[in-house]
């Protein structure tokens, strides 16, 4: 219990924590699994696995966009600067993500024109100032970002900005989770739904785990409480044998989502028929690629793209701890030779990946206690 | 990538795209077409994803967001991330 005093609201914690306790009274495990990282980050940050009774455990899911996404893809991308001089442009998150020949920032190291933007804007913006250059922005995310390419891509085209193309990464999170529920070993009893996604879709999207699958299924926001609260909302419903889509981060995410983002998701991008991610294989009509009208913004149309599929480093487990079957510490390279410094594998890059942020919360912490 | 920066309108209409936020006391453009259903005025809170601001909060969820981040340790790449914004 030594973080409780650190959150606002200790005793709306002791309460929740208090009734989780009473829920999970029962001879039985529970086993929920967060679908997006920021959950997983904030769980970890937070410790409050600690606070769950053993029988609550909590299984770290697919939505950490970086993690998920597969190796031959930052090769493909950096091709695009390495061999066509183009300026690569990505977001921070994906600089550290190793690709077969080095991460961007490797590359960068090399001499390849590779920028680091915190917008798409930033990256269309860099294409104006440099018109004798081609300008490629590494668009990568779920539903949370794929909106912002989509209005970033309509106003290259209302500006006429020729240099600038997108090489797009945007996948959808239900097809994830599909994916995960019809797997031979999924053993999960209900989901924690993403916070910052649903705000974009909306909880309807979500209707499919309940009543196809039976998984209650509760959006959630990102305090301790909130996180506290939802899993006290899943227990219930699996104490009295309901399966609901229920919303506890109403605050912020509407029932229907965002229409104005929904419009430009549709009218910029179309679903792919497969897309490879990392852990989980190919997956049907689970990724975004600019529509015909605008291919001319399309980096893979505008440039020879391998389309390389790149096996993962042999030891790691990736897919295992991405799917829920190991806990981060159970893979062969965690902590040894895949570290937050030196990752190996995506989980041990961004902070929102089970790896780095079990490395960062639980397995330095207890090294530092036992030293 | 993922954060959720809270910000207050402080100016709006110098293109009808653009808002000016100001977050602890560091003001940037965001876009606001992804808010284009209702209009905003100055004084209104928004979540800032990637330079757009995506939905509307409260004052006190505001307050309540950037003590999360805080508390997460992302405050510091939060602002990095605003300060970042150059596509105005």
């Amino acid at each position: 219990m030594k973080y409780v005093d650190e959150f606002r609201e200790p005793a709306l914690i002791q309460t929740a924590v208090a009734e989780i306790a009473r829920l999970a009274d029962v001879p039985r495990q529970f086993r929920i699994m967060e679908v997006c990282g920021g959950h997983t980050h904030a769980i970890y940050r937070f410790g409050l696995e600690q606070l769950l009774p053993p029988n609550v455990e909590l299984i770290h899911g697919p939505g950490c966009p970086v993690c998920v996404l597969p190796m031959g893809r930052i090769d493909d991308g950096l091709r695009l600067a390495v061999e066509h001089g183009a300026i690569f442009t990505a977001f921070g998150d994906v600089m550290r993500v190793p690709g077969r020949n080095g991460s961007p920032l490797a590359q960068q190291a090399r001499g390849v024109d590779v920028r680091i933007v915190y917008s798409p804007l930033d990256a269309l913006r860099l294409a104006q100032q440099h018109p004798d250059r081609h300008v490629v922005f590494f668009a990568i995310g779920f539903e949370t970002t794929a909106p912002s390419t989509a209005v970033t891509v309509r106003r290259a085209r209302q500006l006429g900005v020729a240099n600038f193309s997108v090489f797009c990464n945007h996948v959808t999170i239900v097809p994830a989770i599909r994916a995960i529920l019809e797997s031979p070993d999924m053993r999960l009893d209900a989901f924690i739904g993403p916070g910052h996604v649903s705000t974009v879709i909306g909880c309807r999207p979500y209707t499919f785990m309940v009543e196809r699958h039976k998984k209650p299924t509760v959006v959630c926001g990102f305090e301790p409480l909130d996180l506290l609260q939802s899993i006290a909302m899943i227990l219930k419903q699996i104490r009295e044998s309901r399966a609901e889509v229920e919303n506890q981060y109403a605050r912020v995410v509407p029932w229907d989502g965002n229409d104005a983002a929904l419009t430009a998701i549709a009218d910029v991008f179309e679903l792919r028929p497969y897309f490879e991610w990392r852990g989980l294989g190919f997956l049907s009509q689970s990724a975004l690629r600019l529509r015909d009208a605008y291919g001319e913004w399309d980096a893979e149309r505008r440039f020879p793209v391998a389309g390389v599929s790149v096996a993962d480093p042999k030891a790691s487990q990736c897919g295992e701890v991405l799917k829920g079957v190991l806990k981060p510490h159970q893979c062969k390279l965690f902590g040894r030779e895949c570290t937050p410094e030196w990752p190996v594998g995506a989980l041990m890059v961004s902070s929102e990946g089970s790896c780095a942020a079990y490395y960062n919360h639980v397995y330095c912490r207890a090294a530092a206690t036992t030293s | 990538m993922c954060l959720a920066i809270p910000g207050q309108i402080v100016e709006l209409g110098s293109e009808p795209h653009l808002a000016t936020v100001e977050v602890s006391a560091v003001r940037r453009k965001v876009n606001i077409d992804l808010l284009s259903d209702e209009p905003l005025s100055v004084g209104d809170w928004v979540l800032i994803h990637v330079g757009f601001a995506m939905s509307r909060i409260s004052g006190e969820q505001a307050d309540e967001q950037l003590r999360l981040l805080r508390m997460l340790g992302e405050d510091i790449q939060a602002m990095e991330e605003l300060e970042g914004y150059r596509f105005e």
